[in-house]
């Protein structure tokens, strides 16, 4: 074995261009496999935050068209408490009515918010444009709205209910979500505003949370239907976007397929190189089988130059992969100096880009030890 | 003295479609310590025999009984041990190891023997080395050698593991006449101090004349075989 091994380093060693040329051609996969995954990774990770990170996954509404959540605090305390893996618990009152600004009415949904957690789902205070999240008694108004209607923070407005009730609110600030739909239609505040002027009693139309996990959230949204009354029901987030998780799915197959056709040239690269050594080195292999080596430890010096070669091209190719992607987020750009995709370095990915490198090089390197363990001595002694 | 070679019936015969028999009902026994040569034209299927004795081609049919053992059935590893630890061999073409120096060169049997270079192999490797003349090349890389250095390296490599049996095919077939001497002078030595057993392919009827044993072989068949007693007479005159 160790006789095998240093003949399989003597034999790199001896020939070190073309060691090195075998070794860029895994790094130059590892770096495409590590530059690629990560590149993907990042666009995930974005794509998940942007798209269901900075809203509900979980949300919980009275079964019955019309009721509403009447124990919401309690309904949400034992949420926090059940370990179900929901985070940012959060009770809310919806109402529809209309901003009356002059003669002008817009139509709104009032969210009136019983925690702070809203703020965490939603970050309210990452979208604020201008003044204040709302204190008791006030408002915040999405930036379309406020543009459409010319309000600015600090003025002060009026909400109508459909029945005609009408009170005045000063407006904290103005946010911007980013979804146009939701900045001209959505008006925050806190849960006692919208009872009181809607006239409902201490009552909520639904509690919203999120998941530690938001892929588990179909499954978290069964157990917890198990946990709570009849007149309430679950609904996550996987249930209603099925185009965006198979968008989510096809990202990942996709990504998957490139690093498997990656790996796939790898180990074709690696095991022709491999297959050309062997016959170089044929006439080597029939000296040491006269000499009396044995037909496995034969085949275990091309095993051991496939794994060290896999070695260091796994090292080389991390190398390059993570310099890469530094240079990605380093010159490709947005205008405002942002990077086009924030990049996510996953270090267990990329211990796995190295070590399969390293096993597929392995592996290649299999077929050429084969054909050293039957090479024949006389196949090269032959001279008489 | 006891056979350590014993050659019974031995037919080779090359091919499937068109078939070349090279060798034919040859019948040897060749004697422990002893010192001998084969000489025969080239084709006449004296390396063949050769390498039938190292176990390093198989005949078509007989028996080859080296150093007691049926070697016939054994399995591919098997031979390779007895190879490694019973015979040593020396090719017309050095076959050193291009990619080791001389040293590692020589050291190769015996790491392949013990996993490890031991002690005494380094030891063993150094006086043979000595023994050879070729010691202040002992670092040189196999390549950068004279064609004298790299199989005076190629002898001592035969002799690391303390074989019972030396065979060399054509061992100075790439050498002049004075480093030819030499070399036959060493191998006797060696054949003397180690008792070693030799068998030599030769071309050089000057040098097989200084063996115990003389055979010749033609078409395949033994065609001569002799006690070498003109050398011994000439060795008893001059004493």
């Amino acid at each position: 074995m160790k006789t095998a091994l240093k003949i399989a380093w003597r034999f790199l060693t001896a020939s070190k261009g073309q060691s090195l040329l075998i070794a860029i051609g895994i790094a130059v996969g590892v770096s495409v496999q590590v530059f690629i995954g990560s590149l993907i990774g990042g666009l995930q990770v974005e794509l998940v935050d942007n798209a269901i990170g900075r809203n509900t996954q979980i949300t919980i509404t009275a079964r019955d068209r019309g009721d509403y959540v009447e124990n919401y605090q309690e309904v949400a305390g034992t949420l926090e408490e059940a370990g179900l893996g929901v985070k940012r618990v959060s009770p809310v009152l919806d109402a529809s009515g209309f901003l009356r600004v002059g003669q002008d009415d817009y139509p709104i949904q009032l969210r009136g918010f019983a925690s702070s957690n809203a703020d965490s789902i939603y970050r309210l205070t990452e979208a604020l444009v201008s003044g204040a999240l709302p204190e008791s008694g006030q408002v915040a108004l999405g930036i379309n709205l406020a543009q459409e209607a010319g309000i600015e923070a600090m003025d002060t407005v009026t909400l109508a209910t459909p029945r005609g009730n009408t009170r005045d609110v000063s407006v904290s600030g103005i946010y911007d979500l980013k979804t146009a739909a939701l900045n001209s239609r959505w008006v925050l505040t806190d849960i006692a505003l919208v009872q009181a002027a809607f006239g409902y009693g201490d009552v909520a139309s639904a509690i919203e949370m999120q998941a530690e996990d938001p892929f588990q959230a179909d499954q978290i949204a069964v157990e917890m239907a198990g946990l709570l009354p009849q007149s309430l029901k679950v609904d996550d987030w996987k249930a209603q976007n099925e185009q965006l998780l198979s968008g989510l799915n096809g990202q990942s197959v996709s990504s998957l397929m490139i690093q498997v056709f990656v790996l796939v040239s790898v180990v074709l690269a690696i095991a022709s190189v491999l297959a050309i050594s062997v016959m170089q080195k044929s006439k080597q292999l029939g000296i040491l089988k006269a000499m009396g080596i044995r037909d496995g430890s034969a085949s275990v010096i091309f095993l051991a130059e496939g794994f060290l070669l896999g070695i260091a091209g796994a090292i080389l190719g991390v190398a390059l992969g993570l310099g890469l992607t530094y240079a990605f987020t380093r010159f490709a750009l947005n205008p405002d100096g942002t990077p086009v995709v924030a990049l996510l370095v996953d270090p267990q990915f990329i211990a796995i880009s190295a070590l399969v490198a390293v096993l597929s090089a392995t592996l290649a390197s299999l077929i050429p030890a084969r054909r050293s363990a039957r090479l024949d001595p006389m196949e090269v002694i032959k001279n008489g | 003295m006891d056979n350590i070679i014993s050659l019974k019936g031995i037919n080779k015969i090359y091919g499937s479609e068109i078939k070349t028999q090279v060798l034919t009902d040859v019948n040897l026994d060749i004697a422990n310590q002893s010192f001998t040569s084969i000489i025969g034209a080239s084709g006449s299927g004296k390396s063949t025999l050769l390498n039938i004795i190292g176990t390093l081609d198989r005949p078509t049919s007989g028996s080859v009984i080296i150093n007691g053992t049926q070697t016939t059935r054994m399995t591919r590893s098997a031979l390779a041990r007895l190879r490694n630890e019973t015979i040593g061999f020396v090719f017309q073409f050095h076959y050193l190891l291009p990619e080791f120096t001389a040293l590692e060169n020589v050291l190769m049997p015996a790491r392949i023997r013990d996993g490890r270079v031991t002690p005494e192999a380094m030891e063993r490797a150094r006086e043979l080395m000595r023994l050879m003349g070729i010691e202040r090349v002992q670092n040189n890389n196999a390549a950068k050698m004279s064609g004298g250095q790299q199989q005076r390296t190629s002898i001592a490599r035969a002799l690391i593991n303390n074989p019972r049996i030396v065979l060399a095919d054509e061992p100075t077939g790439n050498l002049d006449s004075d480093s030819t001497e030499v070399v036959y002078d060493i191998l006797r030595d060696i054949n003397e101090r180690f008792k070693t057993t030799f068998l030599i392919i030769t071309h050089d009827r000057r040098i097989a004349q200084k063996a115990d044993r003389i055979i010749e072989i033609r078409d395949g068949r033994i065609f001569l075989d002799l006690p070498n007693q003109l050398a011994k007479n000439i060795g008893e005159q001059s004493a």
